[in-house]
């Protein structure tokens, strides 16, 4: 449903998007991963046809869009991550104006207005100028216009930025049953909700990807690189030093009795450690092996791909 | 041209629910009729000369005001992300929003028809130059609404759109009457170019097809370059 390939895009000399490749297939849920500034705006807009790239191809819906933008278009709705909308219009004449765009009979834009102001829970508000309503209830209008001509591809970008915890919850559900008709993907730099919506993630850091995988195969990829959280009474900078000196240790942190070590892919060296502190003669108050959460994905891959340069 | 026209109307609904038309509509009905009213014209001549030597100008100076936030607004407030990214021509939008301020200036024009009726209902005047002189009116504010919504093209600044439409505008108007101090040859040419060297022969009941194809053309050509920014828009 969505491919690109080799997409790079320059903002005058700035380059925002690097060399991407990467493609979604028909019912995907994919998540749309990156600090800011990475790029995922940028390639969004590409995809949505909003604007061309410098290099590269894309095709949406099996159009390419940089020959056939327009029907392409047709088959795309779009949360833009400025929550476009026409301040001095009502809910309902924004939904209509842009449904027409879209192609709808008149027949059908009834319906579909009334479906989407259903699904949005915005029955009442459909009358109200869209300059009147909160935030959150604006953030619903401008999902309820990307989903109001049943695209097969819907382009979302941070639709859960700025709304309430209650909302933030509605909307990544709907995410989830929008999902099961149409292609998605949701840009988002909240960690758990890729991982409560989505089926895969794409990193992006810098412009490039940094990683791209299902969510377990990614935690994994990392190497099962697992964690270990000590608590030992003893004096700190041996402890560490003795811990660094285990194989399968790659980094030991500490603060005060605390201990985080971050072992090698593939290792599981709790028992040598055990023996190593008991051996030196200190106390082993805990000790509990942690597995990576999305977070420490993100920020290993994002903080490597620095230290790499 | 489905689209073209929904646009259209969208753009022409906010232009009946915002207070920007109503103001200029007002001001230009109040300073038109001003000048209807002190003209020796309208009294000696039953003519409505006096009305259109002033809304010439007039239209100048605020057809830009009515096309500024055509799309210099919707940069502004992200909006045109919208209309870039449904499936819609550029062409299209341009046209729509050229389509939506042709018919709110269109409407303003139309409210200054009270001039030549009160000279039917009180005199006997030509009919020609009056129809001739709304002829080239309406061609003259089309071509303001083109190079207005150029301008507005290129910016997300309201201000900038209009203050360089009315600057392209009055450029093209008065460099008619510096023509008359250039070289015979030179000036002739550059009359040709003017927005003022047409207007006179209409005012006197003289349709002229090289002055209706002179606005029509300079509006077909600000148009095309409006369209061209948007396009350019997408690459920038
Ligand atoms: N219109 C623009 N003109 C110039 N540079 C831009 C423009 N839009 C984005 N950039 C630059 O391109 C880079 C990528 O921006 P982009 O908006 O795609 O990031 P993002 O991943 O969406 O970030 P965020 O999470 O903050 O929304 C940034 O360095 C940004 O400054
Ligand atoms: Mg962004």
């Amino acid at each position: 449903m969505i491919k690109v390939k080799n997409l790079t895009k320059y903002y005058g000399s700035r380059l925002a998007v690097d060399n991407i490749s990467f493609n979604v297939a028909k019912g995907e849920i994919v998540g749309f991963l990156g600090p800011n500034a990475a790029g995922k705006t940028t390639t969004m807009r590409i995809l949505t046809g909003f604007m061309m790239p410098t290099r590269g191809d894309v095709w949406v819906a099996g159009y390419d869009m940089l020959s056939h933008s327009l029907e392409a278009r047709q088959h795309i709705g779009y949360f833009a991550e400025a929550v476009p909308l026409y301040t001095d219009m009502t809910v309902r004449s924004y939904l209509d104006f842009l449904a027409r765009l879209r192609g709808l009979d008149k027949n059908r834009i009834k319906t579909r207005i009334g479906d989407v102001v259903g699904i949005c829970h915005l029955e009442e508000y459909i009358d109200v100028l869209i300059g009147k309503l909160s935030k959150g209830f604006r953030q619903r209008v401008g999902v309820a216009q990307a989903i109001i001509h049943e695209p097969e591809v819907l382009i979302l970008d941070e639709p859960t930025v700025g709304i309430d915890p209650i909302q933030v919850a509605m909307t990544r559900q709907l995410i989830k049953e929008l999902g099961k008709e149409h292609t998605v993907l949701l840009s988002t730099h909240i960690l758990p909700e890729v991982s409560m919506t989505c089926g895969r993630v794409i990193i992006i850091h810098e412009g490039r990807i940094a990683a791209e995988d299902s969510i377990e195969n990614l935690a994994s990829m990392i190497g099962g690189a697992k964690r270990i959280r000590l608590e030992v009474a003893g004096p700190s900078q041996q402890v560490a030093e003795r811990l660094r000196q285990i194989k399968g240790v790659q980094r030991v942190s500490y603060q005060d009795s605390d201990y985080t070590v971050e072992c090698a892919a593939g290792q599981d060296p709790r028992g040598q450690i055990m023996e190593a502190i008991v051996r030196s003669g200190w106390s082993l108050l805990s000790l509990e092996s942690i597995e990576m959460s999305l977070e420490d994905i993100f920020l290993k891959l994002t903080t490597e791909e620095e230290t790499n340069r | 041209m489905r689209n073209t026209i929904t646009i259209a109307g969208k753009e022409f609904k906010s232009y009946l629910a915002s207070p920007m038309a109503y103001i200029v509509t007002g001001i230009f009905l109040i300073a038109t009729g001003f000048f209807f009213s002190i003209s020796p014209a309208t009294y000696t001549e039953t003519s409505i000369n006096g009305f259109l030597q002033a809304g010439v100008i007039l239209l100048l100076l605020f057809a830009p005001l009515l096309t500024m936030r055509l799309l210099a607004e919707e940069r502004k407030l992200g909006t045109i992300e919208l209309l870039l990214t449904a499936p819609v021509r550029d062409s299209e939008i341009i046209l729509g929003k050229f389509l939506g301020g042709l018919g709110i200036l269109t409407v303003m024009l139309g409210l200054t028809l009270y001039y030549p009726l009160l000279l039917i209902i009180f005199g006997d005047p030509d009919m020609g130059p009056i129809g001739a002189g709304y002829l080239g009116l309406l061609l003259l504010g089309y071509t303001a609404l083109a190079i207005g919504i150029f301008t507005s093209s290129l910016t997300s600044n309201q201000i900038v759109a209009a203050v360089v439409a009315i600057g392209i505008l009055l450029a093209l108007y008065f460099v008619g009457f510096a023509a008359s101090f250039l070289p015979e040859a030179l000036g002739e040419v550059i009359g040709y170019f003017s927005l003022s060297n047409y207007f006179p022969d209409f005012m006197r009941g003289i349709v002229d097809t090289r002055g209706i194809i002179y606005y029509l053309s300079i509006t077909a050509l600000f148009l095309f370059l409006a369209i061209r920014s948007l396009e350019n828009s997408r690459w920038s």
